[in-house]
């Protein structure tokens, strides 16, 4: 079962890829990143699963934490306004 | 059993992930992707850490329910954020849209 | 008040985080979460909410938990929308941004529905503009253009119950 998560999980990162190296516009580019982001939680939370293990769960909290200001830093940078509005 | 009925919600939420990565793939704009992807990666997120909730030790299930809260609070924040930047950076829509209600108003 | 309640919610999370199941108490680790909730509560306090009377609406988190499955259903249905529009060979999709009206004031209240359309069938939120209460949404198959229409269809089966939690 966990093989067949983890497979799952792969393809998706290498689409999430494909959509980084391809996208014609800089606003495809970040929603690739920001999906990728998501998806290393899912990897935490498989581990998690898996050893029975608790600390992944924190590399879990402070990456959903982390990805998620960087998408607004650079979303704020696309708009094109100072970083503190 | 609760493996079981953990290991079949982890499956789900693996095709749900999935899903959303086809369509960041397969759909023609910026938004539409933005659509597809944030809907079916946060649900499928979900029913991974829902997995965890129901099989883990009770420490792990404590910290993916406050995991689950900050991901539904932060993805539709940040998909939102996306799209008012690409709106605001002047990238268009796709050529086939039916309606722009916010460029008939500027004019 | 404000960072009376910010300091006792980010003291519920700091327990979530620290508790050692099956050991003794480590009392370093909670002395150590009280004065870290007290300094980040008293700087970030201001920021918090609007109007914190709010908190002791015992009728409000009732609303809220039954609000709860009834957006869990929903979104269930947003993701099967999209997995039949992604996996279609054809691509069946319309898309277009249009404009609805809501009658709900306050900013989490906005905040609240903005994220619920996100993650319903079809539709994301471009735009908010919190003055007349207008929003903008992007629809990824558009049934009709018109204000009202779209209105009663995106907008009035949430905000209902939004009203009772957040107003």
């Amino acid at each position: 079962m966990i093989t067949f998560l983890f497979i799952f999980l792969i393809i998706c990162s290498f689409l999430c890829l494909y959509r980084i190296s391809r996208g014609p516009s800089p606003g495809d580019r970040v929603v690739g990143i920001d999906i990728l982001g998501i998806i290393v939680v899912n990897f935490c939370a498989i581990y998690t699963f898996w050893t029975k293990n608790d600390f992944y769960m924190n590399i879990a909290l402070s990456w959903a934490l982390l990805s998620f200001i960087g998408t607004l830093a650079v979303s704020k940078f696309l708009e094109g306004k100072g970083f503190d509005e | 059993m609760r493996e079981l009925i953990s290991s079949i919600s982890m499956v789900i939420g693996g095709l749900f992930n999935l899903f959303g990565c086809i369509g960041l793939v397969r759909l023609p704009d910026v938004y539409n992707r933005l659509q597809a992807s944030t809907k079916c990666v946060t649900l499928g997120t979900c029913f991974i850490l829902i997995g965890v909730i129901i099989s883990g030790p009770i420490s792990a299930s404590l910290k993916s329910f406050l995991c689950i809260i900050f991901i539904l609070i932060t993805a539709p924040t940040s998909a939102h954020a996306l799209s008012r930047a690409s709106i605001k950076a002047g990238i268009s829509l796709w050529e086939k849209s039916v309606v722009n209600k916010m460029e008939e108003e500027k004019k | 008040m404000k960072k009376g309640i910010l300091i006792f919610l980010l003291f519920i999370a700091w327990i979530f985080l620290t508790w050692p199941f099956g050991k003794e108490i480590d009392w370093q680790i909670l002395i150590s979460g009280i004065f870290i909730s007290i300094f980040v509560g008293s700087i970030f306090g201001e920021l918090f909410t609007e109007n914190p009377h709010n908190f002791f609406g015992f009728k409000r988190y009732l609303w809220a938990i039954l609000y709860l499955p009834y957006w869990f259903w929903y979104c269930i249905l947003a993701n099967l929308d999209v997995a039949y529009r992604v996996l279609h060979p054809n691509l069946p999709i319309r898309p277009g941004i249009v404009k609805v009206k809501t009658n709900l004031k306050s900013k989490s209240g906005l905040t609240a529905l903005a994220n619920s359309i996100t993650l319903t069938p079809g539709t994301m939120t471009v735009e908010i503009e919190p003055e007349n209460g207008y929003l903008y949404i992007h629809w990824i198959y558009v049934k009709t253009d018109d204000i009202e229409k779209a209105s009663e269809l995106i907008v009035r089966r949430f905000e209902k119950i939004l009203e009772r939690i957040f107003e």
